[in-house]
């Protein structure tokens, strides 16, 4: 049985699957509930001075008659007590001392982050996780993403933290930014012991064109809010990948944004989370998603003979390299099996108006023939074709040896001719 | 267990529903709402978590989608095939209150089932040993379920089955179109492998063995022993050749080799699901033409719209408000001789008239077992069932039933969910002792 136990900068947890810091963390109900169904941790939701929050808070687009592939909110940080959370929290790790517990913190001055610190941790917390990333409401307070975006700012706080801190701190990363890596360079620098990352995009989910007001509407107005959901993922997964990769950034990274299922999962482990963090699905469909999660990815750990995620955290960071790196000369052309076939033809409409001209409609039959002088193995039919594995990619040997367009550059290497400029 | 006959006649059929391929599973999987306390799951007998296995499927988690079915189901493999899922799960799916199609549930639980007897996966291992055992009578669909959850818990097993074959009627009942023997059998096999479950074949009880003896040598019985055989009608002519029960006629042709090439017309007499499928059997084994005699109207039948649509389809001649009154022929049935009924089932005076046979085949019940009980202490019996509280215990503290010798005859998924149950109540009760 492969061994799905983690450890993320100090933290550990039977599996890397945490409820984000968010609604599904909200309340010991609500974390119990989720560590019953086999979450591994959670992080809850950030606890500050509570606010006030507005009516409604969440918006979602819909793709293909699915609700929620991308969401957004502009709900705030923990509209409960302190006092009633700290119990909670302190209830919840007694009862359940094997998963991971992380408070997530977002206060102003240096008093307030020492004493919030020190409460979190009299609750028995076993990390804490410094919010600097709601990128709504509370930014225009001084807070989230206004120190996310600041590196000196986060330095700083995280600073303070790790000097009041006695168990592992994570800086949890805003995505708003142009570059993410100043921004974990800075957490670094300020001693944390690891950084989470994404939070939310800065979005506008989109506007009622009968009554002119952007959603979600509060009276007749709204305000821009967080966006995340399975359509976030790939920017989450850079950002990630962007940080892992890095050679000064050295600490263990928590991943988050838009992962739905192992697979998902997985993806992010590959490109160097020692953990990730769930919100939005769980919102559309509950805690008892990880059920699949924990199967799955042990399923495909037996599959590639991983007993440990040691073994698979970061795997992908070597086959990620900048786009100079890579070998130009090498050369993939379309292949569609007749057998699979169902003749949609999607794949002609798609090359003909969205690449390059070359698949064709059959004399005769609707099986579409590619012409393979002309395809420069784009991808596109087969990210079109309706049926899996249907359309391959597949490799051609044209004669030159394997050059990267840097080399081409600095070496005069030679590069096999365009196809497809005509 | 012998080995299946290989020139056995139900070779001819192919199924009816063709599995899935792994792409149109997951298309199929991905339209699934995932639905909290769904109504699919109430709907099956055995409760199988419907939605978790669903999104197991599409997310390609087909291993630990085998697992969600099979924790509750051990034959989910059989029941995906043999369920008459329009009127259990899939018939409660709510996509039909929005009058788009139902997501095809048992399509999908036989692309995961398949799947995992493919690729071997196991899922169970017996519990440490008890040192207690436990009886079983019968080793169909109740006696297996039952056997299996009993060596889950740890408790020794001995099954005792008067063929030798295991499966009952799911091995050797259900039509070939949905499920043949030798998948049944596979299955069979898949329930075994946990290991420790004993097989004595040809034991009838109480003759081979007295309830005594049973009682002597288990903490507790399980009686699995399903219906008797088909009602007969007596009526002139009744000891011509060519006139067969169903079940008989089914078990014959599933296992052995069949000649029909005299039969040029066969008539089935019945209305329930016994009766269509025999009618579409013996169109599929090539019988030129298959009358279905039925007294009532047509939407009296007991039996599934569904099937009898697919038989009229494949050319079934039905012929309604019929009463049989005699059997002619000489030494070899040629017809069956009728009488038109009216609204009330009343003859209809000057109606009579000869349905020509070569073959008719009696559909209209099986005899109930519940005499093998009778001097069975405190265990009841009602119009020859026996009778059980929810959990499956008889009268008597020990002996626990389920399947269709309960319910009078219900479907293979009914079966596995009272065999597992009675398993659970067995095994509070033994544990505690
Ligand atoms: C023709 C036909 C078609 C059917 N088609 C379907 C279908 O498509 N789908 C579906 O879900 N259900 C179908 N059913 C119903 C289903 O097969 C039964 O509900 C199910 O098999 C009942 O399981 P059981 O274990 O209670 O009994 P059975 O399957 O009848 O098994 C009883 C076992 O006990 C043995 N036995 C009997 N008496 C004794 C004794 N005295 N001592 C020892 N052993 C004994 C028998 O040999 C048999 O192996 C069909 C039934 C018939 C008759
Ligand atoms: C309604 C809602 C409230 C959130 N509240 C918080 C919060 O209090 N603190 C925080 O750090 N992140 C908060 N987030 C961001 C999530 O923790 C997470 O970083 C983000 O949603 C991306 O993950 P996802 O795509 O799995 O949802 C919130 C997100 C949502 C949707
Ligand atoms: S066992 Fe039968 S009723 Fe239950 S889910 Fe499977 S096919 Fe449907």
């Amino acid at each position: 049985m492969p061994d799905l136990t983690i450890n993320c900068g100090g933290i550990s947890s039977p599996n890397p699957f945490w409820l984000a810091s968010a609604p599904p963390a909200n309340s010991g109900e609500q974390v119990q509930r989720a560590f019953d169904h086999g979450w591994g941790g959670a992080v809850w939701k950030t606890l500050g001075q509570p606010i006030q929050n507005v009516s409604s808070r969440f918006g979602a687009i819909d793709w293909q008659g699915r609700s929620g592939v991308g969401f957004n909110n502009i709900e705030l940080i923990t509209d409960r007590s302190l006092d009633v959370n700290f119990r909670e929290i302190y209830e919840t790790k007694r009862k359940y001392p094997k998963h991971a517990l992380i408070a997530s913190l977002m206060v102003e001055t240096r008093e307030e982050w020492k004493e919030i610190i020190k409460r979190a941790e009299d609750a028995g917390a076993d990390g804490l996780e410094l919010n600097f990333g709601c990128p709504h409401g509370m930014c225009e307070r001084g807070m989230g993403s206004a120190v996310g975006q600041e590196p000196a700012v986060n330095e700083r706080i995280t600073s303070w933290a790790k000097e009041f801190a006695n168990v592992p701190v994570l800086v949890k990363l805003t995505p708003n930014v142009g570059d993410i890596v100043p921004h974990g360079l800075a957490a670094q620098r300020g001693g944390a012991d690891g950084v989470s990352l994404i939070n939310t995009i800065k979005s506008i989910i989109g506007v009622d064109i009968d009554t002119f007001v952007p959603k979600p509407m509060v009276g007749n107005r709204s305000s821009n809010g967080g966006y995340c959901g399975a359509a976030v993922r790939p920017i989450a997964l850079h950002m990630v990948a962007a940080l892992a990769r890095d050679r000064q950034f050295n600490i263990p990274i928590s991943g988050i944004g838009g992962i739905t299922n192992w697979r998902d999962a997985t993806e992010f482990m590959l490109l160097g989370s020692s953990s990730v963090q769930v919100c939005t699905e769980v919102m559309l469909k509950g805690y008892r998603i990880v059920e699949d999660m924990i199967e799955g990815m042990e399923g495909w750990m037996r599959d590639h003979d991983f007993q440990t995620t040691d073994q698979f955290i970061g795997k992908s960071i070597p086959h990620y390299a900048d786009w100079g790196d890579l070998d130009i000369n090498f050369e993939t052309v379309a292949k569609i099996n007749a057998e699979t076939c169902i003749g949609c033809q999607v794949c002609v409409v798609a090359c003909h108006d969205g690449a390059h001209q070359c698949i064709h409609p059959a004399e005769v039959g609707r099986i579409p023939v590619v012409d393979e002088s002309e395809c420069v193995g784009c991808n596109l039919c087969q990210i079109v074709c309706p049926v899996e594995g249907c359309i391959t990619m597949e490799e051609v040997e044209n004669g030159f040896a394997p050059t990267t367009w840097n080399e081409h550059l600095n070496e005069g290497k030679p590069v096999r001719p365009k196809k497809g400029a005509h | 267990m012998d080995e299946l006959d290989p020139e056995r006649s139900e070779q001819v059929f192919e199924d009816f529903k063709k599995a899935y391929t792994a792409n149109q599973a997951i298309v199929e999987a991905n339209r699934c709402l995932y639905c909290s306390d769904a109504p699919c799951i109430t709907a099956c007998p055995t409760g199988i978590d419907i939605p978790s296995f669903i999104r197991k499927i599409s997310t390609r988690n087909t291993e630990g989608s085998a697992r969600t079915i099979f924790a509750s189901n051990i034959l989910g493999m059989s029941c995906s095939r043999v369920c008459p899922v329009e009127t259990l799960c899939v018939g409660d799916c709510v996509f039909n209150e929005m009058g788009v199609p139902p997501i095809q549930i048992g399509k999908l639980q036989r692309y995961a089932t398949d799947m995992a007897f493919e690729k071997d996966w196991t899922f169970f291992e017996a519990g440490a040993d008890t040192g207690k055992s436990v009886g079983i009578v019968g080793g169909g669909p109740a006696g297996l379920a039952a056997a299996h959850r009993l060596r889950r818990f740890g408790h020794a097993v001995t099954i005792y089955e008067k063929r030798d074959i295991l499966g009952g009627l799911n091995t050797f009942g259900v039509a070939p179109y949905k499920m043949r023997a030798d998948a049944a059998l596979s299955e069979v096999e898949w329930v075994m492998s946990i290991g420790g479950i004993t097989v004595e074949h040809g034991v009838t009880i109480p003759e081979t063995y007295s309830w005594d003896d049973l009682l002597g040598k288990h903490e507790a019985i399980f009686l699995a022993f399903g219906l008797g055989p088909d009602t007969r009608l007596e009526l002139p002519g009744s000891n011509l050749d060519g006139i067969v029960g169903a079940v008989d006629f089914i078990e014959d042709f599933k296992l052995k080799a069949m000649d029909l090439s005299a039969v040029k017309q066969a008539v089935v007499i019945g209305g329930g699901n016994t009766a269509l499928d025999a009618v579409r059997e013996l169109r599929g084994l090539g019988v030129p033409e298959v009358t279905l005699a039925y007294r009532g109207a047509e939407d009296q039948m007991g039996g599934y719209a569904h099937e009898w649509s697919a038989g009229k389809d494949e050319g079934v001649i039905s012929a309604f408000n019929l009463q049989p009154v005699a059997y002619e022929g000489q030494g070899q049935v040629d017809g069956l001789r009728v009488v038109r009924t009216d609204a009330d089932k009343k003859p209809i005076p000057g109606s009579a008239h000869t349905l020509p046979a070569q073959l008719v085949v009696l559909a209209v019940g099986q005899s109930k077992l519940g005499e093998l009980v009778s001097d069975l202490d405190g265990v009841e019996t009602k119009w020859g069932r026996v009778v059980t509280t929810e959990s499956g215990q008889t009268g008597h503290p020990r002996v626990f039933a389920g399947g269709d010798c309960t319910n009078g005859g219900k479907e293979v998924v009914n079966g596995v969910a009272e065999g597992r149950d009675a398993a659970i109540a067995i095994h509070s009760m033994i544990s505690e002792a």
